[in-house]
This record gives C-alpha cells, structure tokens and sequence, in this order.
C-alpha cells in the first residue's frame, strides 16, 4: 500500500474524517493534564521561583514553532518533486498554526524574560532568529492570500518557505552557533544529565505531546477546509463557464 | 485551586492567559473557517444536483 494514496484529496478526506474527534479529544486530555500538572502541581524552581511553570507553555509552543515550519518544507518539497496538491494544501494549513506558537513563544519568553533577565526583549542570537522566523510566517501567509493563481502560489511559497527553514534551523541551533545571549541552552535532551529536573520533565512531556496534537488536529481540520475551498472554486468555475 | 505563586503571580497567569487566548483564538478561526467551507460547498453540490431547483 502506497503512501501517496493519502495525497488524493477524496482519499485524505475519507481518511482523516474519522481520526479527527479522537485527535481533538487526545489534544485537550494531555493539554489539561500537562498544564494543570505544570501550573498546580510542580514546586518552585530555587532560583527562577514560580514563573519556571512558564516552561510548560513557553517550550512546547517554541518545539512546534520550529517544527510546523519543517513540516511545511517537507510538504513543499513534495509539492515541488511530486505536484501533489493536498501537500501544498497542507503547508498552508499549517502556517497560521505555527505563527500563533511562534507568537506564544515570543510572547511567554518576554513575560519569562523581564524578572529573569531584566528585560523583555534582546537582540540574543536565539530571539532574533525567533523573531525573523515570525516574520516568514507572516511574509508566507500574506504571500498565499496575494497571489490568485493556486498553483503559482504554491511554487512561490514553496520558495519562500525553503528560504525560511535556514531561519527555523537558526532558531534551534543558535545557542550552539554563538556562545553569547542571554537565552539558556535545550531544556530537552537525550542526555538525562542536561535536561530539566525529573520533577518538571513529566508534565513538560505530556504538554508537548499536547501541543503536537493539537497542532495535528488544527493541520488536519484546516487541510480539510483548504480542499473544500478547492473544491468551490473548482466548481464555481465549470459554473461561470458560457 | 490556583497555587501560591507569590510574587510572580501576575507574570505566570498573565503568560498563561496570553497563550489561553492565542490558542483559542486559533482554534475558533479554524473551526468557523470549516463549518462555512462545509455549508457552502454542500450548497453548491445540492444546486448542481438540482439545476431546475
């Protein structure tokens, strides 16, 4: 069985209708969980005192952030390779998902940054990528909307969003890049040395299994309205002919 | 039920409710966005099943 039957739009649609109740249900559980167990759950930290529970939001949003906007690369290169529509559909579906984590974490790390830093914002290798990488966001969905013709939309985007993954890489790797800034390395890692405390890693789990499946489910529901909308255009279109 | 979160109290909650209102916002778009996709593409395919009508 092919993986790109899923690309038909009849087949995704027949596919993903099923799946999406119990892909919200799932988003909500570990959102409550994860949340409520970070926010009421979790001790202090000794030197961050309570506002480490921004992590539970502040992390996930930022992991989702980097990437819905990989996802996106991959379902541009498909479209590029393979011209599957549903792939284009896809991508952007799933940008104003990431540009509202991107503004979550931009907005979280700002709040988490003035009693810890001092400041609300710096010019930090980390933060400034973050906020180019918002920028692309914004460029990617303004640029869908202006151009009309579907299919040179998508190839104009597709460029665009190749352009924007070196934005999306930096955002996660600019604390190895350059050593200076205020942002503090991975909260995660393979390494159980590095990574947080046990006592918040649990919680800070289930809320990014949260955050990723609500991301799939918004993706999924967005996916379904952009080929509908297909769909309606395609027939307005055998309609206005003489 | 809200915990002591002493001095920071504002700075959490206000980061909590910040992401609280972006994702609902999100959400509530998406799903408007679908229920009006849904309608009007059921009504052109009625009307196209039914010229005369």
């Amino acid at each position: 069985m092919s993986l790109w039957r899923y690309a038909n739009p009849a087949e995704f649609m027949r596919i993903s209708g099923p799946v999406l109740p119990a892909l919200w249900a799932a988003a909500a559980l570990c959102l409550v969980t994860g949340l409520g167990w970070g926010l009421l759950f979790t001790p202090d930290d000794y030197q961050q005192g309570s506002t480490v529970k921004i992590l539970f939001i502040h992390v996930p949003a930022a992991l989702m952030a980097i990437n819905a906007w990989l996802m996106m690369l991959a379902a541009s290169l498909i479209w590029f390779v393979r011209r599957h529509h549903v792939s284009a559909l896809a991508a952007r579906a799933a940008a104003p998902v990431g540009a509202t984590m991107t503004l979550i974490a931009l907005a979280t790390g700002a709040i988490w940054g003035e009693p810890m830093w001092g400041t609300w914002w710096a010019w930090d290798p980390r933060l400034t990528s973050f906020f180019i990488l918002f920028l692309f966001y914004v460029g990617y969905i303004g640029l869908w909307s202006a151009v009309d013709e579907p299919d040179t939309a998508a190839d104009l985007t597709a460029v665009l969003c190749l352009v924007g993954s070196v934005f999306a890489l930096l955002s996660r790797y600019a604390v190895l890049f350059w050593s200076q800034g205020l942002h503090q390395g991975a909260s995660l890692s393979l390494d159980r040395a590095s990574h947080v405390d046990t006592v918040f890693y649990r919680p800070l789990l289930l809320s990014i299994a949260g955050f990723f499946l609500l991301f799939l489910a918004l993706v999924l529901t967005r996916t379904r309205t952009e080929i509908r909308l297909r769909r309606i255009r395609a027939l307005q279109t055998i309609e206005a002919r003489p | 039920m809200i915990p002591d979160l002493g001095k920071y109290a504002g700075t959490v909650l206000g980061a909590y409710g910040i992401t609280l209102v972006l994702l609902a916002a999100i959400i509530a778009a998406s799903w408007r966005r679908s229920a009006r996709a849904r309608r009007d593409l059921k009504r052109l395919e009625a009307s196209r099943r039914q010229p005369n009508a």
